[in-house]
């Protein structure tokens, strides 16, 4: 590991200020995404700002949201009674991430901003345009068993690694910040993660100096029947090969509102809008959802080794959507 | 802006002396600001109880409790732990009287080699508290409920305890430890 100075922040404004005037420096939370990049040398910050010792800990629950402070833990956030009873998709989501010990370790914001388990991101020897701009990328003519359908460019096709953020798509959560300048702005969920296009390093709309301060899941009625289903490699401790946050309201048997978001086939956390407007009005039933699993796969790109991700992802939807609404598939 | 307008703690860079407090003792250290938690209590405090397995947040060998919640020391950095109450296999009783986890690990013979036993113990400790807590896993069936220790499922345990690898294979024996610890605690 590269030698760096830390600093321990006392306060949000301290940390961006620390941030701001130090060359090459990076906010410190839980670490599991950062020391271990660290050790790896595919990221070298000069300067590690811990901002472990804010205060920004408390899940604020209010009729309308639940206001998360940045700090939270996955696991405090997952086991929150307030959150299993309004938004069962998110405790479903974060807890089918990782391991307990990773959860009880990982902040709410370093979910959010955690980085792509692509192994030519993470191995400083190959071609990887996210990790290395203009590099190149060694895995679209490489292994790409593991990566993205969708939102993928000829420049990157990393997948977006976190189940949480699934459900924050789904649930059209809010990201709160501040800056060094003490500006403040809050930032839609759906639109916090950037395409790869040709800049896959740019990864956020963030600003370098901006922390995030909390984490907002507005209350929506939907979400009380909301589930997600998660299909990977081994039954737990494993990245999604393909995962489907839902939430269903019907009228009898008909659909009155839906809604879906994706996980492991897309560069970002997957909001799939078109294939939640094509089942409203529709019978709950296996071939409503089959037609909506189609939508949401419409575009994808397959590289030589994931293109099974694209039936994959759509029989995800398909079971999701099942299993909340008692149909058979 | 200069570095007196950051009220942080700066000491020379890459070094800084971090007011450790492991298994309930005061331990202030003058360690690389790069040390691990793992390498600091193996190599700093000669507590080899927390085995380094893969280093990267793989294998949960290295699981220790810190301020009640069982975490990987591989991926935590020292300097980050600075009055936090850090408890380790060492910390959790005596060979004279072994906690009733312990004592069940050496009834169903819940290891072969040993080497993950320590994290495997450790994090089995935690789990008991969140299953008295009666908080869900990924396959609790309905997360709204809370669990009880009579309705801990096999399945419960070993999703509860995927963060621990045992290469020997020892994982039958380990979820038969937890799962006898639980039943006894349902007896009384």
């Amino acid at each position: 590991m590269k030698a760096f100075d830390y600093y321990r922040a006392g306060s949000p404004a301290e940390s961006t200020a620390a941030v701001a005037s130090y060359h090459n420096a990076m906010f410190l939370a839980g670490g599991t995404t950062l020391v271990d990049l660290m050790k790896i040398d595919v990221l070298t910050p000069d300067t590690v700002v811990d901002v472990n010792p804010l205060a920004l800990r408390e899940i604020e629950v209010t009729d309308e949201a639940i206001v998360v402070g940045a700090n939270v833990r996955n696991s405090q956030l997952a086991w929150h009674p307030a959150v299993r009873e309004r938004f069962p998709v998110l405790t479903q989501a974060i807890l089918s991430g990782a391991t307990t010990q990773i959860r009880n370790m990982a902040t709410v914001a370093g979910n959010i901003l955690q980085r792509t388990r692509c192994p030519y991101f993470r191995d400083v020897h190959s071609a990887c345009n996210r990790r290395a701009p203009q590099s190149g990328c060694d895995a679209i003519d490489g292994f790409s068993r593991g990566h993205a359908v969708l939102g993928v460019s000829e420049h990157c096709i990393a997948t977006h690694p976190s189940d949480m953020c699934v459900a924050a798509a789904l649930l059209d959560a809010e990201i709160r910040t501040m800056k060094a300048n003490g500006a403040n702005r809050t930032i839609a969920f759906n639109e916090f993660h950037l395409l790869p296009r040709d800049t896959p390093h740019h990864e956020t709309v963030l600003d370098r100096d901006e922390l995030i301060t909390h984490v907002v899941f507005p209350t929506v009625p939907i979400a009380r029947r909301s589930h997600y289903l998660k299909v990977r490699d081994r039954a737990s401790y494993e990245f999604a090969l393909a995962s489907a946050a839902v939430a269903i309201q019907l009228d009898g048997d008909r659909i009155v509102e839906a809604r879906l978001a994706i996980g492991g086939v897309a560069t970002k956390p997957w909001r799939c809008v078109a294939a939640e407007q094509s089942l409203v009005g529709k019978p709950a039933a296996e071939q409503s959802f089959r037609e909506a699993a189609q939508i949401a796969l419409t575009g994808a790109v397959a590289q030589q080794h994931n293109a099974f991700k694209i039936e994959l992802a759509k029989r995800t939807i398909i079971r999701a959507f099942a299993t909340i609404t008692e149909v058979t598939p | 802006m200069n570095d007196t307008s950051v009220a942080t703690t700066r000491d020379v860079r890459g070094r800084e002396t971090v007011a450790l407090r492991i298994n309930g003792t005061d331990r202030p250290l003058d360690i690389d600001i790069r040390s691990t938690l793992l390498d600091v209590l193996r190599e700093n405090l000669q507590l080899t109880g927390t085995k380094k397995g893969c280093d990267q947040g793989t294998c949960g060998a290295c699981t220790v409790i810190i301020d009640g919640q069982r975490v990987l020391a591989c991926l935590t950095l020292a300097a980050t732990c600075a009055g936090q109450d850090v408890r380790t296999i060492e910390g959790l009783a005596s060979p004279e009287s072994l906690t009733a986890l312990q004592e069940a690990f050496l009834e169903c013979d819940a290891y072969q080699c040993g080497f993950c036993t320590p994290g495997q113990i450790m994090s089995a400790t935690a789990l008991l508290d969140e299953v008295r807590a009666g908080v869900p896993s990924h396959v609790t069936s309905n997360v709204r409920e809370q669990v009880t220790s009579e309705s801990l499922s096999a399945e419960e345990i070993r999703e509860r305890m995927s963060g621990n690898l045992c290469r020997c294979g020892a994982y039958p024996n380990i979820v038969a430890a937890v799962q006898s610890v639980l039943a006894m605690e349902n007896r009384r």
